[in-house]
């Protein structure tokens, strides 16, 4: 799986935040190769403009640090990492000194060592809070800083009351000011990584503070809910809006049928919290853990996974076949994945005249809510009004995406909490449960049965394999083994910003009775190229459609999966803290190994999904009943913050 | 503000970007005309100067509150920066601030209720030879002394015609 | 008398002139010699700088002049703006030449706007006479200047917080590595100087260095404009050899008596009566110009306050022991004023400030602490023990 640094895709970061000279070049030969550093008297060879930091992390020696983080571009403005370098009158930031000549770096020296104490002495005076009151106990960096450096008192003093209103206006993300150290992380996250730019840091000197536009409410500004500020704050001052009392006292009223979904994501990721090494999946032990937590019962999202395949995947065909055969004008093309809510915010804000390409199906975890509070709640006898669902969701936008107003087509709201893994992780451990030792278990009926490619859909390209699965048989009647080896569409994996594919359609079969209600055959389709792309992470998003704007190759695309968050949904938002590439590698390898253990791997033969055809959306895919609760319309927002 | 005032600022913003080359080297520049003219960068104008530079309204917000002479929140139509720095500090500057506190009636930080005078603080502004030193709007004025600070403000409110003459009440601070 | 002897007797574009005459090399060679360094205050050497921005492979550099004079009391550049802006730009144009830089910006700063009428006729006049433009005095040397204003931030003296500022961001001190002479303006060579270091460049080239070098000291070459104020019966602006020493420059604006002298501005060394024989050159006392006197009436520790406000206000706020380290020291002085700082904390006040020389971003935070521990060490007695205002 190749990694391209994402601070390498573009132009976009402010001057001030970008790496300048310390970007590795793609050949270390083409600058002129090596240089030798020595570090605490040992000597390690790097490539020419590699940091302090880096040539110390490949020795073993590890410098600590805070406004530095593996995602995002050099700042240099804690002073954390401070080093030694021989001949230098001042100490230097390791994380922001590119060595381009052999030198000597001494990194805790009694100068580094007083210095660095200094440093995290004076950040615990603006950091206002106690650790035992905080989300963030115990997974806080500037915790960690204070314990490993010997910090035993407040040499500087510690504030006694808070100087900022905590901002709660927003669905998703919660903002803290006062447990704010002004690393800047968020900053460069929202601007420079994502390119969302909801917060900026306003102000000068010890008045300067992390805001929105003119210091409005969260709630009010264009924000997407992404909640990668959260995965990338150091300590809690941005954290999600965290529903689990709520929960909670929905498990402890006896009248509440509670149901929760857990996303494939969470299930690889929430190990993490228990201590485990990152990509170790817990899929089935979870099971066992919401059992004993009290949920009544448990499905698994993979189904209105599937379910969103053969929706958006008919809606693609259809789409198709108005445009190409029924030459209908004003058919949007290409159609893009509308899975993400993040990304659908997005769009809605900043490209709001693309909103006919967005697929109308509704996301998985809102496919699921409304098909619990019909159809199972018909087949269960169950009052839907009785019924709490709840979504294990490795995202703080589907906070957001389930109190969308409109989301309310089962007659109530079709999901009444989305959970976060960090938060479920939370409920387990008040539980008292150890999660990693126990028993497996499986899922309830009649959403038990899952495919592989619902599995995917949590990492950057899985939602785009699962529907070229199924499109791929349906419309060539041929196995996808036969094209691609182990039903593995490689070319659409991997951590690539931009991915683009172009699949001939040299052969067609019959079509399947599925879709007989709605295309003839598929002779239309025989000798066209199918071309896919895939996006992930919004400074991606915002590359193709600006290409997409300028009438460039993606305008070709017929179908183009965007995810909001960098890797997809393994590094969503909601997703155990600390992020970086190797752990969303690890995340992403879970999924993939998972889907490999399926029997059945593709959405369109997943037998619960053909059975509420069958029995309950008889009128078939995009059909009346189909659209009434599957699928949804959106909101053209604009940019304009009144 | 009227749906016309938007448009006629839009504009002018759409020129300014023309005029200073719509890259980010021309936010400061065009932030300091509109401030210039209107003694304020509003949110609106901060929104559409950042559509024209392509870059968030957020960034826009950051820049205008880094600088002094910045800022979003509106100013009066002179702005007196009376400079707090030592050699003015030891020259008697704090005579000066007491002075133009008492006549305008408002403290430093502020703007009069009529939207005519700002009083704000500067750090050394050049002219430690000569304090204590004082700008109005861009006109400099040196070895400033309480009883001078009448006569300035007169000189601007005459710029407002014959009624605009010193306010009788003034709170007294 | 003009405040400025030496450049009021320039002979008008010699310098310019002579540099057009020159190869590339030979124009940094010559400053090189010279032994020049930045008028600003930090005192890096000029002739190395121009030859790092002369060595860079580039489509394009930069010539800016820094205007941004915010050091409190501090004014030369003010007054060599106003009256020798012509040798300012000169400086530039020989800069331009010297490193192969086609666009000059002169920031000044936004106190200064006034200046600025003046500043763009003196160019317009420039470009009439062929002494900026496309084939400036019929070479084919091609240069112009355009005036960029700041708005209000001392940070932007700072050679990348100026370039930030440029750019349209912040004025926030980047991380160097990479320098602006390789990774400036745009991300192109710039080469940055202050106002007086151009205009002594341009001296240089028309009088040779050989003559620059006679004057000063041997690390600290030629002379220097003073900016002096504070309590002294002659506040102004001064031309002085380097080196000079303390006592001799009190003598000179009739400030004799002085309790102490602060040479370098609020971020320079506050010199005591019992030190004036030492000398203001880059071996001993550097400074970017500015000397305040103060007489025996004064309170330290009411200068102190004074000075750490400015920087609580001015630190750009991105580093940490900038941001918090002024604002604890400030508190640092309050409690010394009401009587209550123990020695333990006054210490650990030094240690802080000593931390904030050596592990700040920039130099601002750097130089914030050196009156602080000036002070402290200087005039302990005077400091220590006070009795509470409000008893």
């Amino acid at each position: 799986m190749s990694q391209t640094p994402i601070d390498e895709a573009g132009n976009r970061a402010p001057v001030s935040q970008r790496s300048m000279a310390i970007s590795r070049p793609a050949s270390p030969d083409a600058i002129g190769g090596t240089v030798s550093v020595t570090i605490n008297g040992q000597e390690v060879k790097v490539p020419l403009g590699t940091t302090i930091l880096a040539a110390a992390q490949q020795i073993g020696v590890r410098i600590p640090t805070l406004c530095h983080h593996p995602d995002l571009c050099v700042a240099g403005v804690c002073r954390v990492c401070v080093v030694e370098v021989e001949g230098q009158r001042n100490l230097q930031a390791a994380c922001a000194f590119p060595v381009t000549s052999p030198i000597k770096v001494q990194t805790h020296t009694q100068k580094v060592r007083q210095a660095r104490r200094h440093v995290i002495d004076l950040l615990l005076s603006e950091h206002y809070g106690e650790c035992y009151a905080c989300g963030r106990n115990n997974n806080c960096e500037l915790q960690s800083l204070a314990k490993e450096n010997g910090v035993d008192f407040f040499r500087f003093g510690h504030p006694d009351k808070p100087k900022y209103e905590i901002d709660r206006s927003s669905y998703s993300v919660i903002r803290d000011n006062n447990k704010c150290v002004l690393c800047r992380r968020c900053v460069r996250t929202c601007i420079d990584l994502q390119e969302v730019g909801t917060i900026e840091v306003a102000g000068r000197s010890d008045k300067s503070y992390i805001t929105t536009f003119l210091d409005k409410p969260l709630g009010d500004v264009v924000c997407i809910n992404c909640g990668q500020c959260i995965n990338r704050c150091p300590t809690g001052a941005l954290r999600a809006n965290d529903p689990t009392d709520e929960v909670w006292a929905a498990i402890d009223d006896p009248t509440k049928h509670v149901v929760i979904q857990t996303a494939p994501s969470p299930r690889a990721a929430i190990g993490e919290c228990f201590g485990l090494p990152a990509g170790t999946p817990l899929t089935f032990e979870l099971n066992t853990a919401l059992r004993m937590c009290g949920f009544d019962r448990i499905f698994d999202t993979n189904f209105s996974a599937d379910l969103t395949i053969i929706e958006e995947g008919t809606e693609l065909i259809l789409r198709l076949y108005k445009a190409l055969v029924g030459k209908e004008p004003g058919i949007a093309l290409p159609q893009f994945t509308s899975c993400s809510p993040g990304w659908v915010k997005y769009l809605e804000h900043f490209y709001p005249e693309y909103i006919p390409n967005l697929s109308s199906a509704k996301s998985p975890q809102q496919m699921f809510g409304a098909v619990i509070k019909t159809y199972y709640a018909e087949k269960e006898g169950i009052d839907p009004k009785d019924i709490v669902t709840v979504a294990l969701m490795p995202c703080s936008a589907k906070k957001f995406e389930c109190n969308r107003p409109e989301m309310d087509d089962s007659g109530f709201k079709d999901v009444d909490y989305g959970l976060t893994t960090r938060e479920l992780a939370k409920m387990i451990s008040e539980a008292g449960l150890e999660l990693p030792k126990l028993p497996k278990s499986g899922f309830d009926t009649p959403f038990g049965t899952a495919t592989g490619s619902g599995v995917i859909f949590g990492a950057t390209g899985g939602v785009m394999e699962a529907a070229l699965r199924t499109v791929i048989e349906l419309v060539t009647g041929l196995k996808v083994e036969n094209l691609f080896e182990h039903a593995d569409i490689i070319p659409v994996r991997g951590f690539d910003g931009v991915k683009y594919v172009e699949l001939p359609i040299t052969q067609v079969g019959p079509v399947p009775d599925i879709l007989k209600h709605l295309v003839p055959n598929w002779d239309w389709l025989k000798g066209a190229t199918l071309k896919v792309a895939v996006a992930h992470g919004t400074a991606n998003a915002k590359r193709v459609m600006e290409d997409i704007k300028a009438g460039g190759k993606f305008s070709e695309c017929h179908f183009i999966e965007f995810m909001g968050c960098p890797g997809g949904c393994i590094g969503g938002g909601g997703q155990p803290i600390p992020t970086s590439p190797e752990i969303r590698l690890a995340r992403a390898k879970a999924i993939y190994a998972e889907d490999a253990s399926y029997e059945v791997r593709k959405s369109h033969e997943n037998p619960d999904v053909l059975k509420i055809y069958n029995e309950f959306l008889t009128d078939g895919p995009c059909g009346h009943k189909s659209h009434k609760l599957l699928h949804t319309h959106y909101t053209p927002r604009g940019k304009y913050i009144e | 503000m009227l749906m016309t005032d938007r448009e006629r600022l839009a504009g002018e913003i759409q020129a300014l970007a023309e005029k200073h080359g719509k890259g980010r080297t021309a936010l400061i520049p065009m932030v300091q005309e509109i401030k210039r003219k209107y003694q304020k960068i509003d949110s609106f104008a901060m929104q559409v100067i950042a559509d024209q530079l392509g870059i968030h309204p957020v960034e826009v917000y950051s820049v205008v509150s880094f600088y002094a002479f910045l800022g979003s929140e509106a100013h009066g139509k002179y702005i007196i920066r009376l400079c707090r720095t030592i050699s003015c500090d030891m020259q008697g500057k704090e005579g000066v601030m007491r002075q133009l506190e008492n006549d305008l009636g408002i403290t430093f930080g502020k703007t009069t209720v009529d939207g005519k005078f700002s009083l704000e603080w500067a750090n050394c502004m050049g002219m430690c030879d000569q304090g204590p030193a004082m700008l109005v709007n861009e006109k400099l004025y040196t070895r400033v002394t309480p009883e001078k600070i009448h006569e300035i403000l007169e000189e601007c409110r005459r710029s407002f015609g014959v009624h605009a003459t010193e306010q009788k009440e003034v709170h007294l601070v | 008398m003009s405040p400025l002897p030496t450049f009021s007797t320039m002979a008008p574009e010699a310098g310019l002139k002579k540099a057009l005459s020159l190869s590339r090399p030979d124009i940094i060679e010559e400053v090189k010699n010279s032994g020049l360094k930045g008028r600003g205050g930090a005192g890096f050497p000029t002739g190395m700088k121009w030859n790092f921005a002369a060595a860079a492979r580039a489509e394009e550099k930069f010539i800016i002049c820094n205007a941004d004079e915010g050091e409190p009391g501090t004014f030369k550049d003010r007054v060599i703006l106003q009256e020798h802006a012509d040798l300012v730009f000169e400086g530039m144009t020989i800069a331009g030449k010297a490193v192969g830089a086609t666009q000059g910006i002169l920031f000044l700063r936004g106190e200064y706007t006034y200046l600025r009428p003046h500043l763009e006729a003196v160019l317009a006049k420039r470009r009439e006479q062929k002494f900026l433009g496309k084939q400036i005095l019929g070479s084919d040397l091609e240069f112009d200047i355009r005036i960029f204003m700041g708005a209000g931030a001392y940070i932007c003296g700072e050679e990348t917080a100026l370039i930030e500022a440029l750019e349209g961001f912040r004025g926030e001190p980047r991380n160097r590595p990479p320098f602006p002479v390789n990774t400036g303006f745009l991300g192109r060579p710039s080469v940055v100087n202050n106002v007086e270091t151009l205009a002594s460049a341009a001296c240089i080239l028309q009088k040779g260095a050989d003559w620059w070098k006679a004057m000063g000291t041997e690390k600290s070459s030629g002379f220097k404009i003073f900016s002096i104020s504070g309590d002294c019966q002659k506040p102004g602006v001064y031309e002085f050899p380097m080196g000079i020493t303390v006592a001799q420059l009190l003598k000179e604006v009739a400030g004799e008596g002085a309790k102490a002298v602060q040479v370098g501005g609020a971020s320079g060394q506050c010199i005591p009566a019992s030190q004036f024989e030492r000398t203001i050159a880059f071996e001993d006392i550097p400074t970017g110009g500015s000397i305040i006197v103060f007489g025996q009436q004064r309170d330290m520790l009411d200068v102190l306050h004074n000075f750490l406000d400015f920087f609580v206000d001015e630190s750009c706020g991105q580093c940490t022991p900038c941001r918090r380290g002024n604002v604890k020291l400030l508190e640092g002085v309050e409690l010394l004023k009401e009587g209550q700082c123990s020695m333990a904390y006054l210490k650990e006040l030094c240690a802080l400030g000593e931390t904030m020389q050596i592990a700040s971003k920039c130099g601002l935070g750097q130089s914030s602490p050196s009156a602080f521990l000036s002070v402290v060490h200087n005039f302990r007695a005077e400091i220590m023990g006070r009795t509470p205002s409000h008893v």
